[in-house]
């Protein structure tokens, strides 16, 4: 096997020339970038087949664990979370004092800046020179990895697949499966070009590549940073779950880890954690359970060989207190399992990094607009055709086309949404509460659009009073968009009620 | 049994057939059924888009019209979900309100799920046939509503009638309502995934069961000149009893 020959020296250079997929100009608009995507065929063979897979997976998973009852479980797993949340207080405070008799430091941070600080502070009282660094959304989300390294802190990405997108500067697309977007050839690209290894495109190469170069990181890190997965309150433990043991390597190798979650991470007790990790596997990667579950209770004990010397929590609030209000508190049940994405039709189209942020598909589009402001992601809560595949994905079952609902309601309560919306709504809505008015428009709706039509004897071509015929094939104003991509049908010529009162007395 | 049909916005004005077709196979079926003049629009555009307040008084008289009626049927599947799963919630804090709406919710019925689940019709007792290839595409909207293979039944109890399934289903065809307007691109590339996949059932004829879904695929697979037909079911089921011999569809390839 070919031995890396150089540390990532390009990096930094690299990072500096090449956009950041997630760096947006605000407030972001998605279609550009949708637009690229759809017609990005690599893209869309990529992450087609990867979420069918995995969401036909899933279901598979869980009928074969569950059976007729997997509702019921997904029930119990969202009602978990739920009572946690319904008194996150109290289980905050319970879980800090359990924590903190097992020797964890727990720090408290009220922002992403504030967390970043807390981390940095750390890794310089410790004199960390080097860090191996697990997968965690949270980091992404307070984007902690660029400021470590901007403070001299080497920070390698041990999660195989985020390993590979910080080596080509790209961005997770998938809060799962990071580099769901991208090909072999470019992850070989990448290795050659950041690692100075040969060219290659085999994944066991690849993969071995990878794991020598990581294991060397792994001897000679001074500190350890991961996220979590649940937060168990009675004993104070950080859970974490992952496929390749490399959680295991960044929190028992270097002598201080840092672990980052957010506050509704917390479960009350391990006999929680069964259904939790019961259905988070199945709903991520439709395994009974991830390959590494690691329980993490305070730093190594007196006798114990290795594990960290110091074990340090940071708590993140971040908006999610924000969230705790009723409304969108369900949100906060999310543990990122990542089958909304694979569930949803539009994520498939236009893949992870037209989101625009950190999270994407149907949670990202909730919560993104929610942590970042609704004016600043204008368009999340509506690229969605709330087709209802997210909510009966999700293993924690999150009423996520209520919520995208929910948001556009605010964005009408806060006018987001402009004038000309609200007016055309305003008066669409106020024509349909007389009956008169409803049939004047219909009326004139359908002599205007039959008037654009025109008969080209295909499908629908002759005409008949009582069915669509005809197409409009480039409309103006609001059906422009529509016409953009497919025919518009002209109504019929006698619309249903002209015929029910033409009918004369029913038999 | 009386049965009071809702024929919804895009049903009076594009597929009056399909009501038709509901209200013929209805009176076979041995059911009385009446239109509440009355009716105009359930909401459901205005409660999708955020316009919760302007959804409110279109439910109230939804409520109002339909108070007498014994059960609502409607072609519509978003429509009834409208009704379904969101009236009650629109009368947070109203009892009296919200308790009509919880009534009106019970008696709503998506055309196939009455069919199925009230009617417990059996075609075969009538001898329905109609010798086609038939594909079906499912609405999203009734994932909430808990409907999931009623339709499906329906179509197998046809005589002649070669049913083949989409290779997926479940996956939504981009309607959406004014996401198809407001984000073409993303909500055209999923509907000619349908396209696709309908032309490769080589059915002659796709069933739908909402006249949004109906819009948009077939106004895509016109747009790819895949020559495929389209009719709700309760149109195909009254063809298929001979009930809709002098409403002529309008015409396959000419
Ligand atoms: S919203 Fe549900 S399905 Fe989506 S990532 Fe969170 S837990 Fe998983």
């Amino acid at each position: 096997m070919s031995q890396p020959q150089a540390v990532p020296a390009g990096a930094a250079r690299a990072a500096a020339s090449i956009e950041h997929p997630l760096d947006v100009a605000l407030p972001y608009d998605i279609r550009p970038r949708a637009a690229k995507a759809v017609r990005d065929i690599q893209l869309q063979q990529f992450v087609a087949n990867a979420t069918t897979v995995k969401d036909r997976g899933r279901r598979d998973a869980f009928r074969a664990a569950f059976g007729a009852r997997a509702d019921q479980v997904r029930e119990l797993a969202g009602r978990i979370k739920q009572h946690t949340l319904d008194h996150l207080d109290w289980y905050l405070d319970r879980f800090i004092s359990a924590a903190q008799a097992a020797g964890v430091t727990v720090h408290l941070a009220r922002d992403a800046a504030e967390a970043n600080r807390i981390c940095l502070r750390l890794a310089k009282d410790y004199g960390s020179k080097l860090c191996v660094k697990s997968k965690s959304m949270v980091t992404e989300e307070i984007g902690l990895v660029p400021e470590l390294q901007a403070a001299g802190v080497e920070t390698i990405e041990t999660d195989l697949g985020e390993f590979i997108i910080q080596l080509d500067h790209d961005a997770p697309s998938h809060i799962v499966t990071p580099m769901i977007h991208k090909d072999r050839a470019a992850v070989g690209r990448a290795f050659q070009r950041e690692l100075g290894v040969p060219y290659t495109e085999d994944p066991l190469t690849l993969a071995g590549i990878a794991r020598d170069y990581l294991r060397q990181k792994y001897r000679e890190a001074d500190l350890g940073i991961s996220g979590a997965n649940f937060l168990v309150a009675k004993t104070g433990s950080i859970v974490l779950c992952t496929n390749e043991g490399n959680g295991r390597f960044c929190t028992s190798a270097p002598p201080v880890q840092i672990a980052v979650a957010g506050i509704e991470k917390l479960i009350p007790r391990m006999e929680h954690l069964g259904v939790m990790l019961k259905v988070l596997a199945r709903s991520a990667t439709a395994q009974p359970l991830t390959c590494y579950t690691h329980i993490i209770t305070g730093p190594a004990r007196e006798r114990e060989r290795g594990g960290p010397q110091a074990v340090h929590l940071v708590l993140l609030d971040n908006g999610r207190s924000e969230i705790l209000r009723e409304e969108t508190r369900e949100l906060l049940r999310c543990i990122r399992c990542g089958a909304c994405l694979n569930a949803c039709p539009v994520y498939r189209k236009i893949g992870g990094h037209s989101y625009g942020s950190v999270y994407s598909g149907p949670i990202g589009a909730v919560i993104t607009p929610l942590l970042k402001g609704v004016a600043n992601y204008p368009d999340l809560p509506h690229a969605s055709s709330l087709c209802g595949a997210c909510y009966q994905a999700c293993p924690v079952k999150i009423d996520l086309p209520s919520q995208l609902i929910g948001l556009r309601q605010r964005m009408v309560r806060t006018r987001v949404t402009g004038w000309r919306e609200r007016l055309a709504f305003r008066a669409w809505a106020w024509s349909l509460r007389q009956t008169w008015s409803y049939r004047w428009m219909a009326k004139v709706q359908r002599w205007a659009l039959r008037r654009m039509a025109r008969h080209d004897g295909l499908s629908g071509g002759d005409s008949t009073p009582m069915t669509s015929s005809g197409w409009i094939q480039k409309g103006p104003g609001p059906i422009a968009g529509w016409t953009s991509q497919r025919d518009f049908p002209a109504p019929a010529a006698t619309s249903f009620r002209e015929w029910w009162e033409g009918r004369g007395p029913s038999s | 049994m009386k049965v009071s049909l809702f024929i919804t916005c895009l049903g009076d004005s594009f597929y009056p057939r399909a009501g038709i077709a509901a209200v013929r196979v209805l009176e076979r079926l041995g059911y009385k059924v009446d239109f509440p003049a009355e009716q105009t629009c359930c909401g459901q555009p205005m409660y999708n888009n955020g316009f919760r307040d302007e959804a409110r008084p279109l439910a109230r008289r939804m409520i109002e019209v339909f108070g007498p009626s014994e059960a609502v049927v409607t072609n519509s599947g978003s429509c009834a979900a409208m009704i379904r799963d969101y009236y009650p919630g629109l009368f947070e804090g109203e009892p009296a309100a919200q308790e009509r709406a919880r009534q009106l919710a019970a008696k709503t019925f998506e055309f196939a799920e009455f069919l199925v689940k009230v009617a417990r019709v059996d075609l075969r007792a009538v001898a329905a046939r109609r010798a086609e290839r038939v594909t079906y595409h499912y609405s999203c909207h009734l994932r909430g509503i808990g409907v999931t293979d009623e339709a499906e039944q329906v179509l197998r109890q046809i005589g002649g009638l070669e049913y083949v399934p989409l290779a997926m289903p479940e996956q939504c065809c981009g309607f959406g309502g004014t996401f198809a307007t407001k984000y073409p691109d993303i909500s055209g590339a999923m509907v000619r995934d349908k396209v696709g996949q309908i032309r490769a059932t080589g059915a002659s004829t796709c069933v739908s069961s909402d006249p949004g879904c109906t819009m948009n695929i077939s106004g895509a697979c016109h747009r790819a000149a895949a020559s495929v037909q389209f009719r709700s079911l309760a149109e195909i089921v009254a063809e298929s009893m001979g009930l809709m011999d002098d409403v002529p569809a309008a015409g396959g390839p000419s």
